[in-house]
């Protein structure tokens, strides 16, 4: 007599073996997905590790000849920020605006002043900075973030992000392929059920992901020295859940098309304002209400914000619960639709 | 014989297509019955109706007189005309993985004798050779030791000594009593393997009964094939049939035939006699070629 929930376990574990052993002898494949991450670690290492490059610059309006360090202002010697004197306030504030500097400082006034745009990440930190530097015409309040550096802010959506394209690519292309050659259609002679079938190519993927993506955070901890606050027990459930959630997004675009290219646009279509609005690189803070409601939408908003509490602020699994749950509902939302337009064949 | 597999007055319809129109028929347990036709004539849809796959819009398919259950696909198997494998896996790894699909399958090893699969058991599934291949996807169609094996057009593309290869397999498979659907435009390969045949066109059965029944009834004569020149001697008035440099005799009666034409000065150096076939056949029935 058979068990149905045993043979359910069994021809979920066959479809996960073969779809895994098809990927990792697909050396082109594994290459790109733990050479692409590499080349982002070595690129951030580049960009925000370099000796003596600064990370932010900063403007300042002085009366001529006055000499901008440590000894006019405790905030002139902090390393890692380019200060340089500006003329015009006008000019300069536009700069600001910009975001093509990150402060502007007026000494010329009394008490004095500085600007930063609230919509700039690197403002907010480097504010932070002003703060913990001390030196009485700035002082204005104390703070506990002194030591943040862009790199520990934006290395959680870059890795974030990398892992997005993994997730949805990784899996829609894969079914797109499959169902395209009919090789959909010889499984679906079997005994073998839609559901078993996404959840055996989900447990593949994001097996493969997890890993690749622990092997990236380790080299980025040891290439950049990131700040991890939190616990790694945190940081790889909520991982976890997100890759979950983004493989399933996957799984719904792939439910029904035949056509590799069609799966390509799709995909793109989703991936991009991802990357845009979900604050990889800047912070969301700032944008229009109706933008950050459909941010809250997205799986890779709440893996960056839920990344960046653990590694920066230190928070727990109690702190990123909105995060978790938010991540676990659009799982099996995901999950659900993806199954329910599932088609074995083309049309 | 038990009848095993049952259509009943099976429709399909797509849009602006009736595919298949009112196919009535019943397979006889441990019998190879063949569906016959040209491209386009509807098999394909009717024998994924009879695998389960494919929702008729009307009629019905019963399997041992009951209507198909949700145990059906782990009692049949499927070998489909074109179909791809798992990439980068060898073919025992393919054995393997879909064995583990099916509540029971027979060993590896008596798949492997069956469909003699020893030479590139270890081999990539996309390296494999036409007739190669398609011997791994019938091993796959076997493994869970089915009662109905179905064969979707499973020689298509293959060169002449593979398909006869495969001919070979299908006959060691039927003499183990397995009962065998099959798709084919290749009338010989009908004739051969198959016990019962229909002949499809247009979605509809325009013949039925034994390949050598069917024959039987539709002709009583043979065909001389000569070369138009040779046949273009003879004037008598019996039926011939032109296509393209050569000339088609039917006639009954062979020696008659063949002395008219030593009467008439005709070579026979080039002389072919041979007997009707199901291609005939269907030319006849349709008026048109089977592979036109």
């Amino acid at each position: 007599m058979s068990n149905p929930v045993a043979d359910s376990w069994r021809r979920m574990r066959a479809a996960a073996w073969a779809r895994s052993l098809e990927f990792l002898r697909d050396k082109s494949a594994v290459g790109w997905n733990v050479v692409f991450p590499i080349f982002l670690v070595l690129g951030l290492a580049y960009i925000f590790s370099g000796p003596g490059q600064p990370m932010f610059k900063v403007g300042v309006l002085s009366p001529i000849g006055i000499v901008l360090d440590a000894t006019l202002h405790p905030f002139f010697g902090t390393p890692q920020v380019q200060f340089y004197r500006e003329d015009q306030r006008g000019p300069a504030l536009h700069k600001v605006q910009l975001q093509r500097i990150d402060m502007l400082i007026d000494l010329r006034a009394v008490p004095g002043r500085y600007w930063v745009n609230d919509q700039s990440p690197k403002g907010k930190l480097l504010e932070q900075l002003l703060h913990g530097a001390g030196g009485e015409p700035l002082q204005r309040q104390a703070t506990t973030g002194a030591q943040v550096r862009y790199v520990d802010w934006v290395a959680p959506g870059v890795l974030a992000m990398s892992m997005m394209f993994s997730c949805l690519f990784g899996i829609g292309y894969v079914i797109v392929r499959y169902r395209k050659s009919s090789y959909l259609k010889r499984l679906n002679a079997t005994p073998l059920r839609a559901f078993e079938f996404l959840l055996a190519q989900l447990a593949s993927r994001l097996l493969l992901i997890v890993f690749v993506n622990a092997v990236v955070f380790a080299a980025c901890r040891l290439l950049l020295h990131l700040r991890m606050e939190g616990s790694y027990s945190a940081l790889i459930s909520l991982t976890v859940l997100a890759a979950f959630a983004m493989i399933a997004m996957g799984l719904v675009v792939s439910a029904r098309i035949s056509s590799e290219e069609l799966a390509g646009g799709i995909l793109n279509v989703i991936a991009t304002p991802m990357m845009v609005i979900c604050g990889v690189f800047f912070s969301i803070d700032g944008a229009p209400r109706a933008l950050q409601i459909v941010a809250q939408l997205l799986p890779l908003t709440h893996l960056i914000s839920g990344a960046r509490a653990i590694m920066l602020d230190g928070a727990g699994l109690q702190q990123i619960a909105p995060n978790l749950l938010a991540l676990a509902v659009m799982s099996l939302f995901y999950l659900v639709l993806g199954a329910t337009l599932f088609k074995w064949r083309q049309d | 014989m038990p009848c095993v597999l049952e259509a009943r007055a099976l429709v399909k319809h797509y849009p602006r297509v009736r595919a298949v129109d009112g196919v009535s028929f019943e397979v006889q347990q441990g019998s190879c019955f063949g569906l016959l036709g040209p491209n386009g004539a509807g098999k394909s849809t009717t024998i994924e109706m009879l695998e389960g796959l494919l929702k008729p819009t009307s009629g019905q398919v019963l399997f041992r007189a009951a209507p198909l259950g949700s145990h059906y696909r782990e009692r049949v198997g499927i070998q489909f005309q074109s179909t791809a494998l798992q990439e980068r896996l060898t073919t025992r790894e393919n054995l393997r993985f879909f064995s583990s699909l099916y509540p029971r399958s027979r060993t590896l090893a008596e798949l492997i004798a069956l469909c003699r699969l020893e030479e590139f058991l270890d081999r990539d599934s996309s390296k494999l050779s036409g007739g190669q291949r398609q011997r791994l996807l019938l091993a796959i169609a076997l493994i869970n030791e089915p009662e109905v094996l179905f064969l979707d057009e499973p020689t298509t593309g293959l060169d002449p000594q593979a398909r006869r290869n495969f001919w070979d397999l299908v006959q060691g498979i039927k003499a183990q009593g397995k009962t065998i659907v099959l798709t084919t435009h290749y009338m010989e390969e009908a004739y051969l393997l198959c016990d019962a045949i229909v002949i499809v066109d247009h979605g509809k059965i325009i013949a039925r009964g034994s390949p050598a029944a069917l024959l039987a009834e539709h002709f009583d004569d043979s065909v001389l094939e000569l070369p138009l020149v040779e046949a273009s001697k003879l004037n008598d008035g019996v039926s011939c049939k032109q296509k393209g440099d050569v000339v088609e005799i039917h006639t009954p009666d062979i020696n008659g035939a063949i002395a008219r034409l030593l009467a008439a000065g005709a070579s026979l150096t080039h002389l072919r006699i041979r007997q009707r076939t199901l291609e005939d056949l269907f030319l006849e029935l349709t008026g048109r070629e089977l592979r036109a």
